[in-house]
């Protein structure tokens, strides 16, 4: 399955430099290899990049909460890393809204480290990553209403949809390494979410130190989803998507899940971002949004099939 | 080596509990609901931070406890619909392997191996039941620790896995048993622990912890032991 992902991802990669408002011929674009190099290759990395930390972090979570319905927004890190950013474009500093937004997402972290502690069991671990998400999102709320102009707010606002454009090597260089170490420390869990299929008492029987294995799932999600954030804004439904689609692929185990989720996530942004590009709208469809229209359905798509399933 | 409690005590669920288990033998804890089994199941494991009193189990590093005891909780959860064969393979991971040759013989041990390959949603109870006992055996301990774990099984199945078990005690295993069925501990243990409100009522061979007398005084049942030792029946 891996083999097949990096094939669809070596395909649809030079598809998406050359595709857009403008189509790239290599022959007779004027500056060709200026715009492929400078806007759509980073953009496509970054693309590539994004997706694949949220693939990574939706197969983790989900393994960790046991269910198929989480996603890596429920520990409060991406609401956190988009409270900073906002507070960044609000205090006018556009150019650190990068900084601000990983600084968003440490301070998640270290809340929920404060709250669920060193021994909390999953449910408080879960329901504390709620209680920062919500939190995040109250403050994120409060700060677009407390902007100093109409131009500032709509700002905000249109960041927070999530977006590719304009984006640059300096973003590159800063999310890459982040997201795949992030993305390193999320596969060394990969044991204990395979141990913890059969519940908290057995993984700990199996030698798992499940407190070892939070953090790591913390650090990790806060690293992939945090950088991915902190460069694109909120981009939903990947992590929810992505790993749901894959499992019955797999032999079931949440390690098995997690290197195909991150393909496949790299591959949905990838494309998804092509698509805001070539849809014919007056102006560029923002990526969150696209991601959402595609994921809501989706999800609804799911609900039904469990309902039925249950009935 | 033996396996000790002293002094156990988890709080609200078991007080002041010391228990000796040697290698070699099956041990069966039986006991009202909400007597404690589990609790000292787990407790004995070294799986449960203890409130008083120490368990040797718990002192051991976690990777070699893991090795060393092999832990089947009575909730059966398996998260993810895996084949029956990663599910008994999970059992390697103390070993840090996938080694093929223990996970068939487990498949073997409890008459799964045509099914290897069957995702675990699509197994009857039973099946399922002897497939979660599999995934214990796969991990070679030298402890096999479970918690009810006969109580899907028809009587078939009961008797190869307790027929199992008692090979793995001949050689050498220790096994110890949460069991409901006080017919299948009078037969089939050589030491059985009787639970009471969170205390240890009694220990001893099974003929004398499980006396008409005990099960009077524990369950409050009159009961009558009928048939010949090791093929005993019991008449309420």
């Amino acid at each position: 399955m891996n083999r097949i992902l990096l094939l669809a991802i070596a395909v649809a990669l030079p598809l998406s430099l050359f595709a857009g408002r403008v189509w790239i011929d290599p022959a007779s674009t004027p500056n060709a290899p200026l715009i492929v190099m400078e806007l759509r290759l980073p953009r496509a990395l970054l693309a590539l990049v994004i997706g694949a930390g949220l693939g990574a972090s939706g197969a983790a979570m989900q393994g960790y909460l046991r269910n198929p319905l989480a996603d890596p927004g429920l520990f409060g890190i991406a609401p956190g890393a988009a409270l900073g950013a906002v507070c960044a474009l609000f205090l006018g500093l556009g150019a650190a809204v990068p900084l601000f937004a990983l600084a968003g997402a440490g301070g998640a972290m270290a809340l929920l480290a404060l709250i669920a502690g060193r021994r909390g069991s999953t449910t408080l671990f879960t329901l504390a990553g709620m209680m920062i998400a919500s939190l995040a999102g109250a403050l994120t709320s409060m700060v677009i209403s407390l902007a100093p102009n109409a131009f500032a707010m709509s700002e905000i606002v249109s960041w927070l949809m999530g977006a590719l454009t304009d984006r640059s090597w300096p973003d590159v260089v800063m999310a890459v390494p982040l997201t795949l170490a992030g993305i390193g420390v999320l596969l060394l869990a990969g044991r204990g979410l395979d141990a913890l299929t059969l519940g908290e008492q057995a993984a700990r029987s199996l030698g798992v130190s499940l407190g070892r294995m939070r953090w790591l799932l913390v650090v990790g999600t806060g690293l992939a989803v945090g950088s991915g954030v902190a460069v694109a804004g909120i981009v939903g439904f990947v992590g929810l998507i992505v790993p749901h689609l894959l499992r019955p692929h797999t032999d079931g185990r949440p390690s098995a899940l997690i290197v195909p989720s991150s393909l496949a996530g790299a591959l949905l942004v990838l494309v998804a971002d092509m698509l805001c590009r070539i849809l014919p709208l007056v102006t560029e469809l923002r990526l969150g949004i696209a991601l959402s229209l595609i994921g809501a359905p989706f999800f609804g798509w799911l609900l039904l099939k469990m309902r039925r399933e249950i009935v | 080596m033996e396996l000790t409690l002293q002094q156990a005590t988890v709080a609200a669920r078991m007080a002041d509990v010391s228990a000796t288990f040697a290698p070699g033998t099956i041990t069966a804890i039986c006991g009202p609901n909400g007597a404690g089994k589990s609790t000292l199941l787990a407790a004995l494991a070294g799986l449960l931070p203890l409130d008083a009193g120490s368990a040797s189990a718990a002192a051991l590093p976690a990777n070699e406890r893991a090795r060393r005891i092999g832990f089947l909780p009575q909730t059966g959860e398996v998260a993810w619909n895996l084949s029956v064969q990663a599910l008994v393979g999970l059992g390697r991971l103390p070993h840090g392997d996938s080694a093929a040759e223990p996970v068939a013989r487990a498949l073997a041990a409890v008459d799964l191996t045509d099914k290897a390959q069957r995702p675990i949603a699509t197994l009857s109870g039973g099946e399922r039941a002897r497939a979660l006992l599999a995934r214990v055996l796969a991990g070679e301990p030298q402890w096999i620790f479970a918690d009810e774990p006969l109580a899907a099984l028809d009587l078939a199945h009961q008797r190869s896995l307790l027929g199992h078990l008692r090979k793995a005690a001949d050689a050498g295993a220790g096994v110890v048993l949460v069991l409901h069925d006080l017919p299948l501990a009078m037969n089939y243990a050589d030491q059985v622990l009787v639970m009471q409100g969170g205390s240890l009522f009694t220990h001893g061979q099974p003929e004398q912890a499980l006396s008409e007398q005990a099960i009077a005084d524990v369950w409050k049942l009159p009961a009558r032991w009928l048939g010949e030792k090791g093929a005993r029946g019991l008449s309420i």
